[in-house]
């Protein structure tokens, strides 16, 4: 079991009469890989920027192992960060962008220029010494940040929507490339983005948060196999959302039929969420199906087809790989484990319903750049 | 309405620059009648160079010019990076009170210098306080409003994160500002120095107000000669002045074409690739 490194207790901030981050408490694993995740304004970069230097909390406290570092200033702490537009020094050249920190430390040139050459064929970029950062493209200056960084051996790296401005394919590159680079070289990484898949491809732990508040703490498949409230499982993923009453332990109703789940520990006909993933629904002839529906809408994605099915008057989402015609009548069946039951929360009622559905509905999702 | 136009803009710039033009072709006429061209002559520019007066203020005004436009950099310079830093209203308010000055009339600032120099010399009981000092103060106190305003747009125009990212790789803030920022508001800087420059070299409203008789400025004592006849090897510093900062000027605007086109193409480059 790997040791903790960074701890952050009862973390508030308020920008005058804002709230940004409302009582977060975390702790940090050394050689974790760990994500911030979630919508626009949820507080993660001011978490990242409190855990950098560049903030101080308005109440609460960070201890960087085991000590208190609410005062140190960001150049005192083995820290390091990742812009999100990379923050590249423009009237440097790619090496000396590079050597920038390790100069700072006042290292022996030779050792400086033996990392620096090591860290450029981590990165890639051996042959771009001497350019300028400014005639490199997106993805290339985006490891000589990465590599400005990484080559003072912090013991943390913060990385701030690193890709947000990369396009899709650089960005599954790099996102490789990027747990690659922390697997071997052993070092925290803590790392922010609003895109859930990013989340699950590359972390260890998902911390998923929103309006200042951490909503779950949980490895990527807990995340996305049991998600805490409402607004986890429709940020994580897409789920179909439902009311229904837990009857006992393993027994739960909804749309008027009782079905086996897997759940259990809740109250006696407690009101409760139910998610079910799209991806898990089975489609079969109206006779055998637990519920029967009509199709409303058929999307084709690629892998398989977002089918939009009507259930008295409650629209549920449901991926299949085959096709059913508009109109059709469908029947579906749900095993225990498809169906995951959550306490009610705040966020009950807010998501998970497909009626206002759009086939643009992930770009929608995906969009939209954080503006912290 | 196109024609109209350029035969405004024709206008406009004859307007402007007539004057200058027969400045330079009496600078270099052989005769003393202004109406009539007698000849090419360089007789004008030998007796301004031999005239050792005339010299004597031409130094003072580029020490005077240099000295001041210096220090209000960087006094100005460190003012717009405090400014900067500052938050919403408490900065709009400092910056409308910096750039009075800039529209104060002139003839104001001056009197009112004198005046600040007069008390402070009772004060002091010093006899004649004008002089070199005076005149150094007060053109670095009219010259800084000018850097304020050429370094802010340059600083609000930075990524903030690039001075981040230096404290983040272990620079003191002292450190990020001399390795990091200094490079970035540089162009603004240079402009500012330039435009205090040469708003130093031509003073001639404030300057005649706090220079006194041990100190003075070219302007100063040449407003002295309209009152008589002015002898043509004026017309000869004049046009020597004039060339000088017309070369200044256009050097400022090179630059700062060459500063926009590297980053044009930089920005073409990125997109392309």
């Amino acid at each position: 079991m790997s040791k903790e490194l960074i701890r952050l207790t009862d973390l508030t901030m308020k920008f005058d009469t804002e709230t940004v981050l409302d009582g977060i408490n975390l702790y940090i694993n050394d050689s974790e890989f760990l994500t911030l995740l979630g919508p626009s304004g949820c507080g993660k970069t001011t978490t990242l920027r409190i855990i950098g230097g560049f903030l101080t909390p308005t109440s609460g406290d960070v201890f960087f192992d085991g000590k208190r570092i609410n005062d140190v200033p960001a150049y005192k702490r083995q820290i390091n960060t990742v812009f999100q537009r990379y923050a590249l020094f423009p009237h440097l050249d790619v090496y000396d962008n590079i050597a920038f920190g390790l100069r700072i430390a006042k290292l022996p040139e030779a050792e400086v220029d033996r990392r620096v050459t090591e860290m450029l064929e981590v990165v890639s970029l051996k042959g771009f010494e001497n350019r300028s950062v400014d005639a490199l493209s997106g993805g290339q200056q985006q490891r000589v940040a990465i590599a400005r960084a990484l080559v003072n051996q912090p013991k943390v790296l913060l990385l701030d929507e690193p890709l947000g401005a990369l396009d899709l394919r650089l960005r599954k590159d790099m996102q490789n490339e990027l747990k690659r680079i922390q697997q071997a070289t052993g070092i925290t990484f803590i790392y922010v983005t609003h895109d859930q898949e990013e989340a699950l491809t590359m972390s260890d732990t998902i911390v998923v948060m929103d309006k200042g508040r951490i909503q779950q703490i949980g490895r990527p498949e807990d995340i996305y196999n049991e998600p805490k409230n409402a607004f986890v499982a429709d940020f994580i993923g897409e789920s179909n959302i439902l009311d229904g009453v837990m009857n006992d332990d393993y027994l739960v109703t909804f749309f008027g039929r009782q079905f086996q789940c897997v759940d259990k520990g809740f109250a006696k006909n407690e009101p409760v969420d139910v998610v079910i993933r799209p991806e898990d629904i089975d489609i079969v002839p109206a006779s055998e199906g637990h519920l029967t529906g009509t199709v409303t809408s058929i999307t084709f994605k690629g892998v398989h087809y977002d089918i939009i099915v009507d259930f008295k008057g409650f629209k549920w989402l449901i991926q299949n790989t085959d096709f059913e015609p508009v109109g059709a009548k469908i029947g579906i069946r749900l095993n225990p484990e498809d169906i995951h039951v959550m306490h009610k929360s705040e966020y009950s009622g807010m998501f998970g319903d497909y009626s206002s559905y759009s086939a643009e509905y992930d770009e929608i999702a995906e969009g939209g750049e954080d503006e912290e | 309405m196109k024609k109209f136009n350029k035969i405004f803009t024709i206008l406009v710039f004859v307007f402007l620059y007539v004057p200058m033009i027969v400045l330079i072709v009496a600078s270099f006429n052989a005769g003393k009648d202004l109406a009539v061209f007698n000849g090419f002559t360089l007789r004008n520019y030998r007796e301004f160079f031999s005239d050792s007066r005339l010299l004597t203020l031409l130094g003072n005004s580029l020490v005077i010019a240099v000295l001041s436009s210096l220090c209000a950099t960087m006094l100005g310079t460190v003012a717009a990076v405090g400014i900067h830093n500052m938050r919403g209203r408490l900065r709009s308010a400092i910056m409308s009170v910096t750039n009075i000055p800039l529209t104060n009339p002139e003839i104001v600032t001056g009197v009112s210098l004198a005046l600040l120099f007069a008390f402070v010399g009772t004060l002091l009981r010093i006899k004649s306080i004008l002089g070199f000092w005076t005149l150094l103060i007060a053109h670095i106190t009219f010259n800084m409003p000018y850097v304020i305003l050429s370094v802010m747009p340059k600083l609000k125009q930075m990524d903030p994160n690039i001075r981040e990212a230096a404290l983040d790789l272990g620079c003191t803030p002292a450190q990020a500002f001399f390795k990091v920022v200094l490079h970035e508001i540089m162009p603004g800087i240079i402009s500012g120095a330039i435009m205090a420059f040469t708003m130093s070299l031509d003073d001639f409203i404030i300057s005649y107000f706090v220079s006194g008789g041990s100190y003075t400025t070219l302007p100063v004592e040449i407003y002295s000669y309209t009152k008589k006849q002015i002898d043509p090897k004026v017309y000869a510093l004049f046009t020597i002045m004039f060339a000088a900062i017309l070369i200044l000027m256009v050097t400022m605007n090179l630059l700062q074409m060459r500063d926009a086109k590297s980053r044009r193409t930089a920005v073409k480059r990125r997109a392309e690739s």
